[in-house]
C-alpha cells in the first residue's frame, strides 16, 4: 500500500484496457468541446478581417485570403458608435466602482457575527434572490425616480448583486480576527480597520467581483431596452443588436429605413463588443474559481 | 474619540434576558455601539429598501387598475380581477407551454450536461489539458446575449452562414433556421449549453475535488473498476450539490431569461417563443398595461417560490440535504 501510495498514482495503477480507451476516448472529446467552446468565436474574427466578398462566397474560414481592416475603419469613423462605444466604457466603470463600494460597505458590517439585526438584514436579502416583484413595477420606480433616460438607470437598480454580497461577506468574516482586534486596540475605528487592515487583505476577492460586476454592466441589454429611449443614449450592446438583427425579420426592424450593413460590419462589431470582456478574462480566470467558492459551499 | 468609544464599549452589566424580547435601552445602546457599522451599511439598505423592497409595495397595482397620474394608493382597487383575466386569456396555455418546454429543456438536457462535463473533466488526468479545457469552455459564459445571438444569426445567416449552408447541406432543405419555429427550441438549447455548460462546472469539480481519495484506493483494492468508481463513490459525493443545484434551478424554471428569449424572436417565430418574461415586457412596457402585466408578473414569482420551496420539501423528505 505504502509502496504504491508513494507517487500518489494509486487509482491509475490498475487499469483495464477499456479504461484506457476510455481515457483516449475522453481527450478527444474534450478537446473537441473545448475548440467548438471558441470556434464560432474564431470564424467571426476571421471574418471581420476578410473582404465582403470572402465572407459571401467561402462558407467556413479561419483565415482570410486577403486581409483587410475595412470594417473596423467604417465603424470607427462611425460617430453613432464610438459615442455608444466610449459610453458604455464610462458607464462600466462609473457603475462598477459604485456598485463594488456598496457591496463592499454592506458586507462588512454583516460579517460582524455579534452585529444586531444581522440576521434579519441577512434574511431580507436572500429573499430578494428567490423573489422579486418583477419587471413592471420596478420600471415604475426607476421611472418615479426620474432615471429614465439617465444612465443611473444601468447602475443603481442592479447595484448589490446579493449573490456577491454573500460571497464577500462570508471572505470577510473568514479574515483572522486578530488582525482587526490588534488594529482596534491601537485605536482604529470601524471605517479605518475596513480601510487599512480588512479591503486591502480582500484584494483578490474584491477583484473578482469587480470584473464580475464590469461584465455585468458591459454586456447588459435589458437595462438599456427598458430605461432608454433616447436612441442617442443607446449603450454598445444596443447598437450591436441593431446591427446584426437588421438583415433579420423582426418587427422592429422592418421600419428602420436604414439598409442593412455589409456582413463584414456586423462582424467588426460583434468582435469590438467582445473584445473588451476577454482582455478581462485572463484577470478574472486567476481569481474566479476561488473567490466564486470562498463562501459559497460553506453558505 | 477613542475616549468616547471606550466608555460606550464597555456596557453595564445586563438585565438576565427572560423569554421577552430585549428591552428598548438595549436596541439603543447596541446602535450607539455599533453605529459605525450601521453607518457603512446606509447606502447598501437603502439600494434594498428603493430597487427591490418597494417595488415590491409598488405590485398591488397588479390588485389595482393602475393609473400614473393617481399614483399607486390613488388607484381603485379591482381585486384579482387581472389575474382572472390572465388565466382566461386565450394566450395563456400558450405561455405557458412554451415557458414550460424551454424551461424543461434546460433542466433537463442542459443541466445534466454540465454533471457529465465536470465527470469527464475529472477524468481527466493531464493536469495542463484539464486547465486548458476548462479555460476555453468558461469563455463564452462571458460574452452578452446580444453577442450570442448576433453570433448564431452570423452561423446560420441565409446563404452564407458555415452553418447554414452545412446543415441545408446535410439535410437537403433551404431552412432558414433562425425564422423557422421548429429550430427555435434547439437553437435556444443549442446556446444555452455553449453559453453556460462549462461554467456550470466549476461548481461540481470544486465538489468532486473534495472527494476523499482513501475510498478510491479502498475501491481499488476491492477491485472496482473506472465504471464503478464513478458510480459508487464519485457521483454519490457529489449528490449534495447536485440536489442544491436542481433546488435553485427549479425556482428559476419560469425565468426563462428575458434577453435571450427577447433576442432571438421575431415575426415569424412567435408561436414557439413567446413566453412569461416577454409578455410582460410587451403588454407592460410596450403596451403600457402596467397592472395587468404586474399581475403575470406577480403570478409567475410566487409560482417560482412555490417551486422552490416544494423542491426543498422533497429534497428533505428524501433525506438529502436542502438549501433552507
Amino acid at each position: 500500500m505504502a509502496a504504491i501510495r508513494k507517487n500518489n498514482r494509486v487509482k491509475y495503477r490498475f487499469n483495464t484496457p477499456a479504461g484506457k480507451v476510455f481515457d483516449v476516448v475522453n481527450i478527444v472529446l474534450l478537446v473537441g468541446i473545448g475548440t467548438l467552446a471558441i470556434l464560432p468565436f474564431l470564424y467571426v474574427f476571421a471574418g471581420s478581417l476578410a473582404t465582403e466578398l470572402e465572407i459571401t462566397t467561402r462558407p467556413f474560414f479561419l483565415w482570410p485570403r486577403e486581409i483587410t481592416t475595412a470594417a473596423y475603419e467604417s465603424i470607427l469613423t462611425s460617430s453613432v458608435f464610438v459615442r455608444a462605444f466610449v459610453t458604455t466604457v464610462v458607464v462600466t466603470l462609473v457603475g462598477t466602482m459604485i456598485q463594488l463600494a456598496l457591496t463592499a460597505l454592506m458586507a462588512y458590517p454583516l460579517a460582524k457575527v455579534d452585529l444586531p439585526g444581522r440576521r434579519t438584514i441577512m434574511a431580507l436579502v436572500v429573499f430578494t434572490m428567490v423573489f422579486s416583484a418583477g419587471m413592471i413595477p420596478t420600471f415604475l420606480i426607476v421611472k418615479e425616480l426620474g432615471l429614465l433616460d439617465s444612465y443611473w438607470a444601468l447602475i443603481l437598480p442592479m447595484a448589490i448583486n446579493p449573490f456577491s454580497l454573500i460571497i464577500i461577506k462570508n471572505f470577510f468574516q473568514e479574515l483572522p480576527k486578530e488582525l482587526e482586534e490588534s488594529a482596534r486596540i491601537d485605536g482604529a475605528n470601524e471605517l479605518r480597520i475596513l480601510s487599512s487592515v480588512v479591503l486591502p487583505l480582500s484584494k483578490p476577492v474584491l477583484a473578482t467581483f469587480a470584473l464580475f460586476y464590469a461584465v455585468g454592466i458591459w454586456n447588459d441589454y435589458m437595462s438599456p431596452l427598458l430605461y432608454l429611449n433616447d436612441q442617442n443614449k443607446w449603450t454598445l450592446q444596443m447598437i450591436l443588436r441593431q446591427v446584426t438583427a437588421s438583415a433579420s425579420l423582426s418587427p422592429d426592424d422592418l421600419n428602420t429605413e436604414v439598409p442593412p450593413p455589409a456582413q463584414g460590419i456586423k462582424f467588426a462589431v460583434v468582435m469590438v463588443a467582445t473584445i473588451p470582456v476577454l482582455l478581462a478574462y485572463p484577470f478574472l480566470q486567476k481569481h474566479f474559481a476561488k473567490g466564486m467558492l470562498i463562501g459559497s459551499v460553506k453558505g | 474619540m477613542t475616549a468616547t468609544v471606550e466608555t460606550v464599549v464597555t456596557p453595564p452589566p445586563r438585565e438576565p434576558r427572560g423569554p421577552s424580547r430585549p428591552s428598548r435601552r438595549n436596541l439603543v445602546q447596541d446602535i450607539v455601539r455599533f453605529r459605525w457599522l450601521f453607518f457603512l451599511m446606509l447606502p447598501g439598505i437603502a439600494y434594498f429598501l428603493i430597487f427591490r423592497f418597494w417595488p415590491m409595495y409598488g405590485a398591488q397595482i397588479a390588485f389595482r387598475n393602475y393609473v400614473p397620474f393617481l399614483g399607486i394608493e390613488g388607484s381603485e382597487w379591482v381585486g384579482w380581477e387581472h389575474f382572472a383575466d390572465f388565466f382566461s386569456n386565450p394566450d395563456f396555455p400558450r405561455l405557458l407551454a412554451n415557458t414550460l418546454i424551454i424551461a424543461g429543456l434546460t433542466l433537463f438536457i442542459a443541466f445534466p450536461a454540465t454533471i457529465v462535463m465536470a465527470l469527464l473533466l475529472n477524468e481527466l488526468r493531464l493536469n495542463i489539458l484539464k486547465r486548458t479545457v476548462q479555460t476555453l469552455v468558461y469563455i463564452p459564459h462571458f460574452l452578452s446575449w446580444t453577442v450570442v445571438v448576433s453570433l448564431t444569426g452570423l452561423l446560420f445567416a441565409v446563404g452564407n452562414g458555415p452553418l447554414w449552408t452545412f446543415l441545408n447541406d446535410l439535410l437537403g432543405t433551404q431552412t432558414n433556421f433562425m425564422a423557422d419555429p421548429a429550430w427555435f427550441r434547439p437553437l435556444i438549447l443549442l446556446q444555452e449549453i455553449w453559453k453556460n455548460t462549462g461554467w456550470g462546472t466549476i461548481i461540481f469539480l470544486a465538489a468532486l475535488a473534495g472527494v476523499d481519495q482513501e475510498q478510491y484506493e479502498a475501491a481499488i483494492i476491492d477491485g472496482a473498476g473506472r465504471w464503478q468508481r464513478v458510480r459508487f463513490i464519485t457521483i454519490p459525493s457529489i449528490m449534495s450539490t447536485i440536489i442544491v443545484l436542481l433546488i435553485l434551478q427549479t425556482g428559476q424554471i419560469l425565468n426563462t431569461g428575458f434577453e435571450q428569449i427577447y433576442l432571438m424572436s421575431n415575426a415569424l417565430n412567435r408561436s414557439v417563443a413567446d413566453v412569461f418574461d416577454t409578455y410582460v415586457y410587451f403588454t407592460g412596457i410596450q403596451q403600457g398595461a402596467y397592472s395587468y402585466s404586474t399581475a403575470v408578473g406577480l403570478a409567475k414569482a410566487i409560482v417560482g417560490l412555490i417551486l422552490i420551496f416544494g423542491t426543498n420539501w422533497i429534497a428533505k423528505r428524501f433525506n438529502q440535504a436542502g438549501i433552507f
